[in-house]
């Protein structure tokens, strides 16, 4: 079956090896990828019609789903395709969002030009933390991340960054106005700024997982000790993951600061990392296009919470999130795959 | 001097509830190998508990232990239903469950108790000894972790139950070949950490004041305590826990200027160091890794 | 002649992969048998599935009880000791620790501290050791400790996976005597699972040979240490 080229991580191995033993059938499988195909094109038509349609509010929620997304994505290459968990991707959204925002307010830059600056600031800080963390597996990575989420706050309160930071008081921005005149209100237009680079993402995204660099990425995941030994130089790649990762999330940062108009300190709650996290298991780990779904998740589904019950909307989202585990471990993509897969094998035994 | 003296005794006296909290994670930890993110709101909704029962009227000398009551069988109750049902599934699984747990205490205690700070009244008195040096209230943190402690470890050490557990943790599939109910240690860790996290929170809690997020840097520094000490060592965890308060103490309090702000990301240079350069931690074992 | 162990049409997989394929064989009262075969056989895998730690499927009775669906725990609470592969020793634990954890499931106090000495008295070697942690014990040393700590469970039936892995001959000589004076002196039935054919066929009453998951051949030890065909064939000597 070609319907992506990824493998999912560790929650889908094994219906990964389960659908490897069923012989590929050509016929089946195009039919997969032309309504994978239909569906993607379905949602970007729906994407580009969607800011004419809705009140600037929805507007504001659409952008940030994308937005969550394009830092899930981020997250889904470092966890998803080479096999390291992040329990503080948060610190990277954070560093781009400060990037951008004290680009801005500081030094006057430009907000388009902030956004290559946030990816390649993160770039750096993500290239960075990898290289301690290339010690660490697992439930250690888990941990050491986990203590990054819970200090990012803190991180941005200290006193000697608080000339660029304002510290507790934070940093507002003012909102872009459309260019050109274009007959766009600025949360349209932020929208669609953030769809494009959302979609320029998803493309470097997938050629990166198709190409050879992609391979070695998995292939330290699938099996560490095996890819060194064949010649694959695992301390680079995974930490070129944890930079690319953070450069995605950083961008994301970036994009959402530009679009709130105010950060500080607090925004970057360990709930942050947390919430990625979530969109990642929910769209499903290795899957890319599930950053999309994740992200509409941990937007849209708190405030499905909250009107289910008003303050216990927490309880309900971590109740779901349980029970997500228990039904659908390999989230959305999973889902997908499974019953793509169960129609393909309807239409070869016809 | 005396103010060396009294940073000593509040990182020695917080150091004994990092250390219990740092116990609860190794326990957890040595029983199903994962760590569990949502042993600080455990312990917050224990505190709680406790809390609500003062405000009720119950007498202090009964509602400690029957928090640590409700919280063993809480802990029992959580490990059978929620955590079980997992499995053996994969890491990221097990963590997002923990997350989820996490959220879903955090929320309950704030819908029921509300978000603001309620001061906790300690167990042991507003005065102090020693001309100031040391409060009553840290005399009895530092006595009743210490007695938790060896209480604990006489009970690891000398009872049968105990050996049980650890054997259990140890080799799983050995300790069913001599009958040992594994799945029960498992569920019995669980409560005894819940027991161990519920008496951390209400030692901390007049000192930090209750709220639900009270815990999270707690947590942390739980967590740090344990690594340094090693995830596979229980005393270990308990050694680390008190050397995190002390370190964490005293760099607030020498470090010039930024020092009481550093205090928290020096727990997140602690683990990340500890993990680096010695990842079994001071006293653990190493594990060798088979392709 | 009444069996302890009754065991047919034993099936059993790892996952789908089908491992058994039906095997039939039996140990009797206080007799001792053993299961004979190369590396693959699937002889550990055959031990794993009478204790329940693998899934299996067939009939299994233990004196009389279909143990085919219990946990093993419980298959182990009705006096199976299984010493597996490896040894399973509690290597963080004290040698002492390792035999009472075989105590675990039993109650009287007086009766586990005789049969510490007992334990002691049949392998001295763990009486020197008995306060040092048991992973720093030597291979042969940690195969005592698995076996007495078998024992310890007063069972009724013990299940032995390649005891002689990996050990000096004389050692293993000196276990296997202590073997015969167990099944003796307790009247403890045996099933041992050995690759070195020559030493248990020595002890055992009955043999069966395992290749890829059937039994191709079973009848008592005597006529499968005598005959040359089977032990060419199937047991390499």
């Amino acid at each position: 079956m070609s319907i992506d080229t990824t493998t999912a991580g560790t929650a889908g191995e094994k219906q990964a090896a389960a659908s490897q033993t069923v012989l590929p059938a050509p016929a089946a499988a195009t039919s997969n990828v032309k309504i994978m195909r239909a569906a993607g094109i379905a949602l970007l038509v729906i994407g580009l019609a969607a800011p004419f349609m809705a009140g600037n509010f929805l507007i504001f929620q659409l952008t940030m789903m994308l937005i969550y997304a394009i830092a899930i994505l981020g997250l889904n290459i470092l966890t998803g395709i080479n096999g390291q968990f992040s329990l503080g991707h948060g610190a990277f959204y954070a560093v781009g969002a400060y990037t951008a925002a004290i680009l801005m307010d500081q030094f006057g830059v430009g907000y388009l030009w902030t956004l290559p600056a946030a990816g390649m600031v993160c770039f750096i800080v993500g290239f960075l933390f990898g290289l301690p963390a290339l010690r660490l597996e697992g439930v250690y990575l888990a941990l050491a991340t986990f203590a990054l989420a819970v200090v990012t706050p803190q991180l941005f309160k200290l006193s000697p960054f608080e000339h660029w930071t304002s510290g507790v008081m934070g940093i507002v921005i003012a909102k872009p106005d459309a260019p050109f005149g274009l007959p766009l209100n600025p949360d349209q237009w932020l929208y669609f700024v953030t769809l494009a680079v959302g979609l320029l993402a998803y493309v470097c995204a997938r050629n990166l997982v198709g190409s050879r660099t992609g391979r070695a990425l998995m292939a330290v995941r699938d099996n560490p000790i095996a890819a060194r030994s064949m010649g694959v130089n695992t301390a680079l790649f995974k930490s070129l993951a944890f930079g690319v990762s953070a450069l995605y999330t950083g961008v994301a940062g970036a994009l959402g600061a530009i679009v709130v108009q105010y950060i500080s300190p607090d925004s970057f709650h360990f709930a942050l990392s947390v919430a990625l996290v979530v969109g990642l298991v929910v769209g499903g780990v290795g899957w890319l296009p599930g950053a999309l779904f994740g992200g509409a998740f941990i937007m849209f589904v708190p405030n499905i919470a909250e009107e289910l019950s008003k303050g216990l909307s927490g309880a309900v989202y971590g109740v779901i999130m349980i029970l997500m585990m228990y039904a659908v471990p390999t989230g959305l993509g999973g889902l997908l795959k499974a019953a793509l897969g169960a129609l393909s094998k309807r239409s070869m035994n016809r | 001097m005396e103010l060396l003296a009294q940073q000593l005794i509040t990182g020695i006296a917080t150091g004994g509830i990092y250390a219990c909290m740092a116990l609860a994670v190794v326990m957890i930890y040595q029983a199903i190998h994962h760590l569990n993110f949502a042993q600080g709101e455990m312990a917050m909704f224990s505190t709680f508990i406790a809390w609500q029962m003062l405000a009720w009227g119950v007498p202090y000398w009964l509602v400690i232990p029957l928090t640590v009551a409700i919280s063993f069988v809480g802990g029992v109750a959580i490990e059978r239903l929620v955590i079980r049902p997992l499995g053996d599934a994969p890491v990221l699984s097990h963590i997002v469950v923990f997350i989820g747990l996490f959220a879903i205490l955090n929320s309950l205690a704030g819908f029921i108790w509300d978000f603001t700070i309620k001061p906790f009244p300690s167990p042991f008195g507003e005065g102090s000894q020693l001309g100031g040096l040391i409060s009553n209230h840290q005399i009895g943190m530092i006595a009743v972790t210490m007695t938790v402690l060896v209480m604990l470890f006489a009970f690891f050490q000398y009872t049968r139950v105990g050996l049980g557990m650890r054997a259990a943790a140890e080799n799983p599939e050995s300790a069913r070949l001599v009958g040992i109910r594994v799945g029960w240690m498992i569920a019995l860790g669980w409560g005894m950490a819940a027991a161990i996290g519920s008496i951390a929170g209400i030692l901390i809690a007049p000192i930090v004041f209750l709220e639900p997020n009270m815990m999270l840097s707690i947590l942390l520094y739980g967590f740090a305590g344990a690594v340094l000490g090693g995830l596979t060592s229980p005393t270990g965890a308990v050694f680390g826990g008190f050397m995190v308060g002390i370190i964490e103490n005293l760099a607030g309090t020498y470090i010039p200027v930024i020092g009481g702000e550093l205090k928290l990301p020096i727990a997140l240079v602690l683990i990340v160091t500890v993990l680096v350069f010695k990842p079994t931690g001071l006293f653990g074992r190493t594990v060798v890794q088979r392709v | 002649m009444s069996m302890l162990l009754e065991v047919t049409g034993l099936h059993a997989s790892y996952g789908d992969f089908r491992v058994l394929h039906g095997l039939d064989f039996s140990v009797e009262k206080g007799g001792i048998s053993t299961l004979l075969g190369a590396n693959g056989a699937g002889k550990t895998t055959t031990l794993r599935a009478l204790c329940g730690m693998i899934k299996r499927s067939g009939s299994i009775r233990f004196d009389g009880k279909d143990i085919g669906g219990k946990a093993t725990e419980d298959i182990v609470r009705l006096g199976v000791a299984h010493v597996p592969e490896g040894r399973g020793t509690f290597t963080g634990l004290t040698t002492e620790e390792n035999l009472q954890c075989g105590a675990m499931t039993r109650s009287s106090s007086a009766e586990i501290a005789r049969d510490l000495e007992q334990a002691y008295h049949w392998f001295p070697r763990l009486r020197e050791r008995r306060n040092q942690q048991a992973g720093t014990l030597s291979g042969g040393e940690q195969q005592m400790l698995a076996i007495a700590r078998a024992l310890m469970l007063r069972p009724r039936l013990m299940l032995l996976d390649e005891p002689s892995f990996g050990l000096a001959p004389l050692i293993v000589q000196e276990m296997f005597s202590i073997l015969r004076k167990v099944n003796q002196e307790q009247d403890v039935a045996m099933l041992i699972v050995e690759q070195n054919a020559g030493v248990v066929l020595e002890l055992a009453d009955n043999a069966f040979v395992l290749e890829t998951g059937d039994i191709v051949m079973s009848g008592t030890a005597a006529e499968i240490r005598d005959n040359e065909t089977i032990r060419a064939a199937y047991l390499g000597y």
